[in-house]
């Protein structure tokens, strides 16, 4: 297959996942604890996302992910904007490389 | 212009900023309604589409500042994505198309890796379906919460919807209940798609350019984004805190059994599902 076949394959898989739940919501009423339960998705989600993947940051070092996440959490308490979150645990990295 | 450079998230400065959005937008709207109903009916039909339009703006001016931190985060993360794609052999049409038409980091640079190795095509899509498939998790919670959006709005957003997208929008909930909300989300998820796809081209037109040490420093840029969006939701209510700190421990222990793509969806699902429990034990 040539690759640009593979990348419309690939999209198609991709969107299909994504776009189905737009419909389904449509045509089936949901339980409330079903509500429930995707409502806590957002917040399992954040939680699966960072770890254990902020330890790859540098993939051979994982405590340099784990400063850099403490430095955010740090950050974030402090009500520090998003952007500058972002920026200082980006710097707080830079400085340990 | 500057003055839009201020609101990002709902921090008080920018809630701050809002309002003070809203008063202009709000007195020129309003002075128009009044306007218009009381003196020339006859515009009326006119006049409101104008205050619909005026309402439209508004949600994608706030969905594109509340972007910014995303952007921020895809851009190097493009680039290099871009530069990786065009040393392993990618066109820049095919590997700018698969940012266009995949849009998934993960999944990009996993493809991109298999192609150059020259991996079986039926084993590239298999694995891209692996990753990509908590999307259809986030999506169902996402379209859960705005399914009182019309339907055609509700597939264009599905589109573009990625962890961080998703995870955005999720801790920006106000604009599901407002007028024109979708505007607010399309802008929001639109910035970051275009973010993604300039990053990608330009990887691949001037290859290496951004200095390791500074694409390196910015691996953390996404992971610290998903902290600044947990860590006031915990503080609003400590069980959400519970139910991440859960999904990072079994995340932790499937990742040692499972693909990362599997892993995080029954990381995801299995700690939601027992939130319902933690939820119903405070209701």
């Amino acid at each position: 297959m040539s690759p640009i076949f593979v990348i419309i394959l690939m999209a198609v898989v991709t969107i299909g996942p994504r776009i189905i739940p737009a419909f389904i919501v449509d045509l089936i009423k949901f339980p409330n604890w079903v509500g429930r339960w995707l409502e806590a998705v957002p917040y399992a989600a954040l939680g699966a996302l960072i770890f254990p993947g902020i330890l790859n940051v540098l993939p051979d070092r994982p405590l340099v992910g784990l400063i850099g996440g403490i430095v955010a959490i740090v950050l974030s308490l402090l009500r520090v904007h998003t952007v500058l979150i972002v920026l200082g645990a980006s710097a707080v990295v830079y400085f340990m490389l | 212009m500057a003055a839009t450079a201020l609101v990002f998230t709902n921090t008080q400065a920018s809630l701050n900023f809002m309002n003070l959005v809203k008063f202009d937008d709000g007195i020129f709207v309003m002075s128009y309604n009044f306007f218009d109903h009381k003196k020339i009916g006859g515009y009326r039909e006119k006049i409101d589409r104008g205050g619909v339009a005026m309402q439209a703006k508004l949600q994608i001016k706030k969905g594109l500042a509340v972007g910014i931190p995303i952007m921020l985060g895809y851009f190097p993360i493009a680039v290099t994505y871009g530069v990786i794609a065009q040393q392993a052999g990618l066109s820049l049409l095919e590997l700018t198309s698969m940012s266009v038409l995949v849009y998934a980091g993960a999944a990009q640079f996993m493809g991109t890796n298999m192609l150059a190795i020259g991996a079986g095509s039926i084993e590239i899509i298999l694995a891209t379906f692996v990753l990509n498939f908590r999307h259809f998790v986030l999506s169902l919670s996402f379209m859960h919460r705005a399914r009182a959006f019309p339907l055609r709005w509700k597939a264009l957003l599905a589109m573009g919807l990625t962890d961080e997208s998703f995870s955005v929008a999720s801790t920006q909930p106000k604009a599901l209940q407002e007028d024109k909300g979708y505007y607010f989300y399309i802008a929001l998820f639109t910035g970051a798609y275009l973010s993604w796809i300039t990053g990608s081209f330009l990887g691949g037109i001037v290859g290496d350019i951004m200095p390791s040490s500074i694409s390196q420093s910015l691996g953390i840029a996404l992971y610290a984004m998903f902290i600044a969006l947990l860590v006031p939701a915990i503080k609003s209510n400590v069980r959400y805190g519970l139910i991440a700190c859960l999904a990072m421990l079994l995340n932790y222990g499937f990742s040692k059994i499972w693909q990362e793509g599997w892993s995080i969806v029954l990381a995801t699902v299995t700690a939601s599902f027992l939130g319902i429990f933690l939820i119903r034990r405070e209701d």
